[in-house]
């Protein structure tokens, strides 16, 4: 069981938003001329998840990393790239031969009120995933397991014949939770799990979610835009913005020598409570549209150290020259020169 | 005399079975240039007294008590029509969302000066150079060319800003804004705080800021009531409040913040167990009660009063043992 | 552990039923026209189907009331001869197993190309949703031209005679599933992206499974409102269609066609006969559309607290 769980290498996702043939059509330079329009929402990210850590995902709207997640579990097919996991790759398998992987892979969603269904209850919603995998499980083990998961998550499990509406937002996430740990994965992908909720709720359920990592030996990617949140259930943290990974490294050292500059800009715009105020790095310009991505680095727009290799060349992501072991894409830290 | 008073504002909606009191004894200040934070999770009452302040609640909601001083006037007693001249022209608001506040069939433009135009007899001409003027202070750059602009033609933190300055067009005095950076981004967020920093100071006004974020409120605001199930429990100087918080709600909330405190995956977030009641089913006694770890007898039969808390300046608590109180 | 019976007594739907008025006056009368329909050969005075019953000297006496009425014509009756009452009963018999069985096909293959077409999307979409619009280029009058004429050519006159109930569900069904269709479509295309259908997709489950077990439960409340209207909708065409002859034949009237056939009676003064049929189809109507309303409401998700 050595090696990483989960290996994305150069993971591209584009949409075509281009619409139907006719409005493909241009007028250009004197040529009739098909023309595509597509949101690059991932451009070429690499990364790998080791067993048993949690590898968090943060960004502003916009940088790509729910994409990236849902590309991870198979909910969309890569543009270019590939996920490995176990050795095995999963993006080009079938339906079919995607279900082995389904009951090691499961996800949480962002939004309780929309990630179960309002028309089943909560027995139907979690017993499904439960009877789709084990077709010969009884009923009475389908029972047992059901008031073992609800219990673990914190909902009375007599609750079971009731309807999503007759719970609170931090309840049915709780619900969703179970959902995912019913048929006992390896690996969770976690959408923004806690955004939706209020403090005191959200404490609950980040308590209950590391939780259930200690008890079943699980490995998260969590996917959050709250850099506070980060620093609590993180081992390691990527830094993406408009579908670029621009640092990559341990929690602890993120956040002690953050290196990109648009990791260094987010850290400073994070509300604080300790009474020290802090000036805010104000960032010129606006966020670029992903339909038309910035040539070489896209941070270029908005960086006060761009030069114009910047403006020219893709960054790779390197590692810095002390012992911490982040990893940059950025020239001017490449360079020595930030 | 401050410019804002609010005193003993209670706020109720007629329902089937019975009268359900969404505000409860609220009382507050606020003075030219200060800025007031109101914060408490959802359900808490915080948007309510926001309404509740320009007369914004609507059936079957009503003020049932209490009396709300702006200027000395008093607003609860106004007529609809007298009501539209402090609304929107001396008080303004703004909200949440900006692609649900800005009409997306109409440009900016023209949004500004028919809020401009509502309030004074001005004509269309001298409306845009007001609304050129007020989108400078919002540091929106060539705003000329912006005002024939559609608002899905803007980012968010730019809807934000143009919110920002039609509230602002007619010179309020005090400004309510309901959870403004909710729905933006952290660094838009900053920006946004920021500006109603800079604004508050160099405009004059007063700004009352709703939120359910502490870090916000720690940010932006001089003073800050924490509300609970409809009350008021603790109403401090956010220095005094984010240094020592002493209403165990205030305490818990304070340390359920990740990246408070202890950060990393070794410690667990304090929680505090259960959630907010709905308005329908507060505990008897002290509404926080059944959540706190400091809970007497006393705290079940009697609820607390909203005082003064020895040695601790001006701050106000309604708790019977409030945290680092000194016991005499 | 409740029963179904247990919790459909706390339900929502019960509570707010009894609250309205006009929703449980309604379902009453709506049930008593049912039953009528149901027990028609048992309640109706005289069997007008029967002609050795019907005596022509008979046609057009007014209804018993009034001057020239006889007793044992309750409400006169037609031109034929026919009782009124006894040809209302079982007209509406005819009228109410069209419109229900009509709007069950309709149901059947809208909710069906709704579906695939909203979940699939792609060019199964374009293709689907393309068919429904020829479709809905056809009147119900076309369809109708079309399959009668099929039909009268395949088996004759006397065959189609016999069928006609069913050949007219079958023409009413194809004519208007594309109502179905579009408004399934459009629920599914909201639904579709919602986080609990990622969710099963998460799960492994497949497409099919998806869309009937998870999506189809989330999209009837609009079907069940439209179908109110559309039984409403298909009496009236069937009504239409056997005026101009292409429906119902003369022996065996439909409220529909005894309205339009009593129609040019008027004037000569034998107003019952469309008269009473008229209010029967108009109380019919109103009490499903009214019905529909209610439940549109009920349904709401934004009203309905739990």
């Amino acid at each position: 069981m050595n090696g990483p769980i989960v290996e994305i290498d150069n993971l591209v996702k584009y949409f075509d938003i281009s619409g139907g043939f006719l409005e493909q059509l241009q007028f250009k330079s004197g040529k009739i001329q098909l023309h595509k329009t597509e949101v690059k929402a991932v451009n070429g990210v690499s990364l790998e998840i080791a067993q048993g850590e949690t590898l968090a995902v943060v960004g502003e709207s916009g940088c790509g990393k729910s994409t990236l997640a849902r590309t991870v579990m198979g909910l969309y097919p890569p543009t270019s790239g590939s996920v490995v996991y176990r050795g095995e790759r999963i993006d080009t398998l079938s339906a079919r031969q995607m279900l082995p992987y389904r009951q090691r892979m499961q996800m949480i969603f962002q939004d309780p009120y929309a990630s179960l269904n309002p028309r089943k209850s909560v027995r139907q919603t979690l017993e499904e995933p439960l009877r789709f995998h084990r077709k010969k499980i009884t009923a009475v083990e389908v029972d047992e397991r059901l008031s073992e998961v609800m219990e673990q998550v914190g909902v009375n499990p007599a609750w079971r014949h009731r309807f999503p509406h007759e719970f609170s937002g931090g309840q049915r996430q709780r619900i969703a939770i179970a959902r995912a740990l019913v048929i006992d994965p390896e690996f969770i992908v976690a959408d923004e799990p806690v955004s939706a909720l209020d403090v005191s709720i959200q404490a609950q359920i980040l308590n209950l979610l590391m939780d259930a990592q200690d008890q079943r030996g699980l490995t998260y990617l969590f996917i959050t835009h709250d850099l506070s949140v980060v620093r609590h259930v993180a081992t390691r943290v990527a830094v993406m913005y408009l579908g670029t990974l621009c640092e990559l490294a341990s929690t602890g050292g993120l956040y002690a020598t953050p290196y990109h500059p648009y990791t260094r800009a987010l850290l400073s715009a994070i509300p604080r409570v300790d009474g020290k105020k802090r000036k805010h790095i104000k960032l010129p310009g606006e966020i670029p549209t992903p339909i038309n991505l910035p040539s070489g680095c896209v941070f270029h727009g908005r960086c006060i150290h761009a030069d114009d290799r910047c403006k020219r060349e893709i960054p790779q992501l390197l590692s810095v020259s002390d012992s911490s072991g982040t990893r940059v894409a950025c020239h001017g830290i490449a360079e020595g020169r930030i | 005399m401050s410019l804002l008073e609010v005193k003993n504002l209670e706020v109720s909606f007629a329902l089937r079975h019975g009268d359900l009191v969404a505000l409860n004894d609220v009382s507050f200040t606020l003075d030219k240039r200060e800025r007031l934070g109101v914060v408490g999770e959802s359900g808490a009452g915080k948007s309510v007294t926001g309404f509740a302040v320009i007369n914004l609640i609507s059936k079957p909601g009503r003020i049932s008590k209490g009396e709300i001083l702006f200027d000395g006037q008093r607003l609860d007693q106004l007529s609809e029509k007298e009501m539209r001249e402090i609304r929107g022209n001396r008080i303004s608001m703004i909200f949440q969302d900006p692609m649900m506040t800005l009409n997306p069939v109409l440009t900016i433009g023209t949004q500004m000066v028919e809020t401009l135009k509502a309030h004074r007899k001005i004509s269309t001409q001298e409306a845009r150079e007001i609304a050129i003027s007020k989108l400078e202070l919002v540091h929106i750059p060539s705003p000329e060319r912006r005002l024939t602009q559609y608002p899905h033609e803007f980012s968010g933190g730019m809807r934000q800003r143009i919110i920002i300055a039609i509230a602002l067009i007619t010179e309020p005095a005090i400004i309510i804004a309901d959870e403004p950076t909710t729905a933006l981004d952290v660094t838009i967020q900053a920006e946004i705080m920021d500006l109603l920093t800079e604004l508050c100071n160099s405009q004059d006004m007063g700004l009352m800021l709703i939120t359910h974020d502490l870090g916000v409120v720690a940010e932006v605001t001089e003073r800050v009531l924490v509300m609970y199930a409809g009350k008021i429990i603790e109403n401090a100087k956010t220095a005094d409040l984010v240094a020592n918080p002493m209403h165990p709600y205030t305490k818990g909330l304070m340390n359920a913040l990740p990246g408070h405190g202890t950060c990393d995956r070794d410690n667990r977030l304090q929680q505090i167990p259960g959630s907010m009641p709905n308005l329908t089913e507060i505990a008897p006694g002290c509404s926080f009660h059944p959540r706190c770890d400091f809970c007497q007898d006393i705290c079940k039969e009697t609820a607390p009063e909203l005082r003064k808390i020895a040695g601790s300046g001006d701050r106000l608590v309604s708790c019977h043992f409030p945290v680092g109180e000194q016991v005499q | 552990m409740q029963t179904r019976r247990q919790k459909f007594k706390k339900s929502y739907l019960l509570y707010s039923f009894k609250r309205d008025k006009v929703a449980m006056v309604s379902f009453s009368i709506l049930a008593l026209l049912l039953l009528a329909a149901l027990f028609a050969p048992l309640l109706a005075p005289y069997n007008p189907y029967d002609p050795t019953v019907i005596d022509i000297m008979d046609s057009e006496l007014p209804p018993s009331w009034m001057e020239e009425g006889e007793p044992r014509f309750f409400l006169g009756t037609d031109i034929q001869g026919r009782d009124l009452v006894s040809t209302m009963l079982y007209g509406l018999r005819i009228s109410v197993l069209i419109g229900i069985g009509a709007v069950i096909l309709q149901a059947v293959i809208g909710i069906s190309v709704g579906l695939t077409a909203g979940y699939l999307g792609g060019k199964i979409d374009a293709v689907l949703m393309r068919i429904a619009d020829v479709q809905l280029s056809f009147s119900t009058l076309m369809v109708a031209i079309i399959v009668s004429a099929i039909v009268q050519l395949s088996f004759g006159v006397g065959r189609y005679e016999q069928l006609a109930v069913p050949i007219l569900i079958v023409i009413i069904g194809i004519a208007e599933w594309p109502q179905y269709a579009r408004t399934v479509r459009a629920s599914v295309l909201g639904e579709k992206n919602k986080e609990y259908v990622e969710a099963a997709r998460v799960v492994g489950l497949d497409s099919r499974r998806i869309m009937f077990s998870h999506i189809l439960p989330n999209t009837l409340s609009p079907v069940l409102v439209i179908s109110t209207v559309q039984v409403a909708n298909a009496v009236m065409s069937e009504a239409a269609l056997s005026f101009l002859g292409l429906g119902m034949p003369v022996s065996k009237p439909s409220i529909g066609s005894l309205i339009d056939a009593g129609f040019e009676y008027i004037f000569s003064g034998a107003w019952w006969i469309t008269f009473f049929p008229a209010v029967l189809l108009i109380v019919f109507i109103l009490v499903i559309n009214l019905l529909g309303d209610w439940l549109r409401d009920v349904l709401n998700p934004k009203l309905y607290k739990g």
